[in-house]
């Protein structure tokens, strides 16, 4: 499989290209929409600020205990039998996993959802060392035939429609053209079934790891997480450092949020928790289970008191589904893993500002997803203290995020610096008003991107101060003659 | 790669804020419900029946009348149950040759993988009761009902007694103690037959797992 490489950096041209693409348009309005009404179903009749807040409240003692969690979790584990490794990067995350199928003589793996390997690119890397990596969620796997990356992290082929999905199957699998989803869904099935028989190494994600009992928890529709985590004889599962909860009842009001802000349903199919490989009077399951906990820059964001916050995501995708900026754009536009408001926030701290500048900038601030996400993640702060790190902009707070002050530009600093100076003396402020008014004809009609689609701001003849003086001036003659 | 171990935990344990405040965690918005036994029943019909379910009521006596209308009804070949749990004996006492024949679970999974994934029309297991607010069957798979039986199958029965459905999900793991007597090697909720809605949101079912879901309930 070759995706395309992520370029991050080309965001503009990206956002034009999907701005001018109606199929993306479209596709993508009518999926978000339909999310939005499904997820304000979901919870009616519920005291929804007590759950968020109670979601919050457990993400956060959770992070407040990570390293001591972590090791509960993995003693635990280890004790069920199961065996657990620490990836301080992707890259690293990668060759575990490729040693452990080497070791097995694996020549083929099923994968479940899992945004944390696509994040590490995990099927290239296995593919480059002779293993097959085949996607089992639907989804996921319309998305590998394509040779393209997830649009969004719940529903990764939304940005196609049923007309695109038969072509790609019918060109790449030989099914016939046809509009019938459930057609098309049985086909995919046959095929994937035969798959699952053979593969030797099941790969999943993990929604939350229960330190306490030692539990991986997964959540699904489909059934195929069920069957990559039961079916080969051996199932490595995979997860980020920060999905790891104190205790087994926390899961609660997690999955209550989760799938509720997700798709708007009350349950997922599945709710399926793994704790320890078969034991040896069963007659199915994994002999073997993995867990491989992958740090990839997680433990750099968790030294800010602010940015930590980011941590408490669980993944929902609900931010995405009313970012009016990701409705527009489509997943694809971001170039990132994670795309959208939670996008725009992980990333940088994962690829460094550098490759990501453009982020943090890419929204409006109008606060919609702020106010959806289940564990109350305030992102627009967060996308606010990301700008300015981009500029290295706050002398009070010392910027910390890989590639930091990128978007500095002297010219830039230099207007805000008078900016600032001229607003700390009113007597610096009213000659520049003054001079801004008699000055007004040089103002330029071009303004680079902001005049794209607006016009150029065009100061007023005389400053707000002038006017009132003239206003106070004349009402004092006009006092001055009537009491005369 | 017991260094990135050491690594990762001293970034945390290095790095971590001073003066974490951790708000208290209240559960009573996912705990307190007060439902009487009949409308935990008609709650978890209405639920599971939502996401496509199939619920019948049925004497507790009668269940395996029951099955049998359903097997032929369904027009099912054969059907997987217990050779070893009561209601697998039950089941294969009142048996007889004219009705589809019984497979038994009775050998690894290595042994008859091809079977089970390709000649199996249904199963029936048991479980350990059920969640009313999301119409959730919990499932505890063992050695006699192994994993694969209650996902592999097109058409999966459940026997659910009638008085064992708590209300919520908290609710079932604290009175079942959990957390405390330790988590089997697998425990599963199942809320409907698998399904998807990857292909433009259109809903299809047994992508994967069951096509069907038929619960049994026994009053
Ligand atoms: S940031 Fe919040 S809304 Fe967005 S995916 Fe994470 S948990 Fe969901």
């Amino acid at each position: 499989m070759s995706a395309q490489p992520i370029q991050v950096r080309e965001f503009h041209p990206r956002v034009q290209a999907a701005l001018n693409n109606p199929q993306i348009r479209s596709n993508f309005r009518r999926a978000m929409d339909g999310l939005m009404t499904k997820r304000t179903a979901a919870f009616a009749g519920w005291d929804l600020e007590t759950l968020r807040e109670l979601g919050a409240a457990v993400r956060l003692r959770a992070l407040s205990r990570l390293p001591e969690l972590l090791e509960q979790l993995e003693a635990n584990l280890v004790q069920q039998g199961v065996q657990v490794h620490w990836a301080e990067t992707g890259e690293q995350a990668c060759e575990i996993i490729r040693d452990i199928c080497q070791a097995r003589g694996a020549k083929s793996v099923i994968k479940g959802k899992s945004m944390v390997t696509e994040e590490m690119e995990l099927n290239h890397y296995l593919e480059a060392a002779g293993i097959e990596a085949l996607e089992s969620d639907l989804g996921e796997y319309i998305v590998q035939l394509a040779e393209e990356t997830p649009s969004h992290i719940i529903m990764p082929a939304i940005h196609k429609n049923t007309d695109e999905i038969s072509e790609l199957m019918h060109e790449k699998t030989g099914t016939r053209r046809s509009h019938d989803v459930d057609y098309l869904t049985a086909s995919a099935r046959q095929q994937l079934r035969e798959k699952f028989m053979r593969a030797d190494v099941g790969i999943s994600g993990v929604n939350f790891a229960v330190a306490e009992t030692g539990t991986l928890c997964l959540v699904e529709n489909e059934g195929n997480g069920r069957l990559t985590t039961t079916a080969p004889p051996c199932h490595i599962a995979v997860t980020g450092i920060e999905k790891v909860v104190e205790k087994l009842e926390d899961v609660t009001p997690l999955l209550a949020l989760l799938t509720r802000s997700a798709t708007g349903q009350h349950i997922t199919t599945y709710f399926n928790m793994i704790s320890s490989p078969r034991k040896a009077a069963e007659k199915d399951g994994p002999e073997a289970v993995h867990l491989v906990l992958v740090d990839s820059g997680r433990s750099n964001i968790y030294q800010d008191q602010e940015l930590l916050d980011t941590l408490r995501c669980i993944r929902c995708g609900a931010c995405m589904n009313h970012c009016p900026v990701y409705t527009r754009v489509g997943g694809h536009a971001y170039g990132t893993t994670y795309p959208g408001p939670i996008g725009k926030i992980l990333m940088p701290h994962l690829l460094g500002l550098e490759d990501t500048r453009d982020l943090p900038s890419a929204s409006t601030l109008c606060g919609a997803c702020g106010e959806v996400c289940p564990v109350k993640i305030p992102i627009p702060k967060l996308l606010q203290r990301l700008r300015k790190e981009a500029v290295d902009g706050d002398s009070l707070q010392p910027s910390r995020v890989a590639g930091h002050g990128i978007k500095r530009r002297w010219l830039e600093s230099l207007v805000w610096s008078g900016w600032t100076r001229m607003h700390a003396s009113p007597g610096l402020y009213r000659f520049a008003g003054r001079m801004m008014g008699r000055l007004r004809g040089l103002m330029p009609s071009k303004l680079g991107a902001w005049t794209r689609y607006r016009s150029a701001p065009k100061p007023a003849a005389k400053t707000l101060h002038q006017l009132m003086q003239e206003r106070s001036v004349k009402s004092q003659a006009v006092k001055q003659e009537s009491k005369g | 790669m017991n260094q990135a171990r050491q690594n990762i935990l001293k970034r945390l344990r290095d790095g971590r804020q001073q003066g974490f405040a951790v708000p208290t965690s209240d559960f009573a918005v996912v705990r307190e419900r007060n439902w009487t036994a009949a409308e935990k029943l008609d709650l978890f019909q209405q639920k599971i029946e939502s996401v496509h379910g199939e619920v019948h009521r049925v004497a507790a006596e009668r269940w395996i009348q029951e099955l049998i209308r359903l097997l032929a009804e369904k027009k099912l070949g054969n059907l997987l149950v217990s050779d070893i749990k009561a209601h697998g004996l039950e089941l294969r006492e009142q048996w007889h040759e004219s009705l589809p024949p019984l497979l038994a679970y009775d050998r690894k999974i290595e042994s008859w993988k091809e079977q089970l994934f390709t000649q199996v029309d249904a199963a029936v297991t048991g479980c350990r009761g059920a969640i009313a607010e999301t119409g959730s069957l919990i499932l505890w798979p063992d050695e006699d009902e192994p994993r694969l039986m209650s996902l592999v199958p097109p058409v999966h029965f459940v026997l659910l007694q009638a008085d064992q459905i708590y209300s919520t999900f908290i609710e079932a793991m604290a009175e079942q103690g959990w957390a405390t007597q330790g988590m089997p090697t697998n425990a599963l909720l199942i809320s409907g037959p698998s399904k998807t809605a990857d292909i433009e949101q259109t809903l299809a079912y047994g992508v994967h797992g069951p096509k069907e879901l038929v619960v049994l309930v026994l009053e």
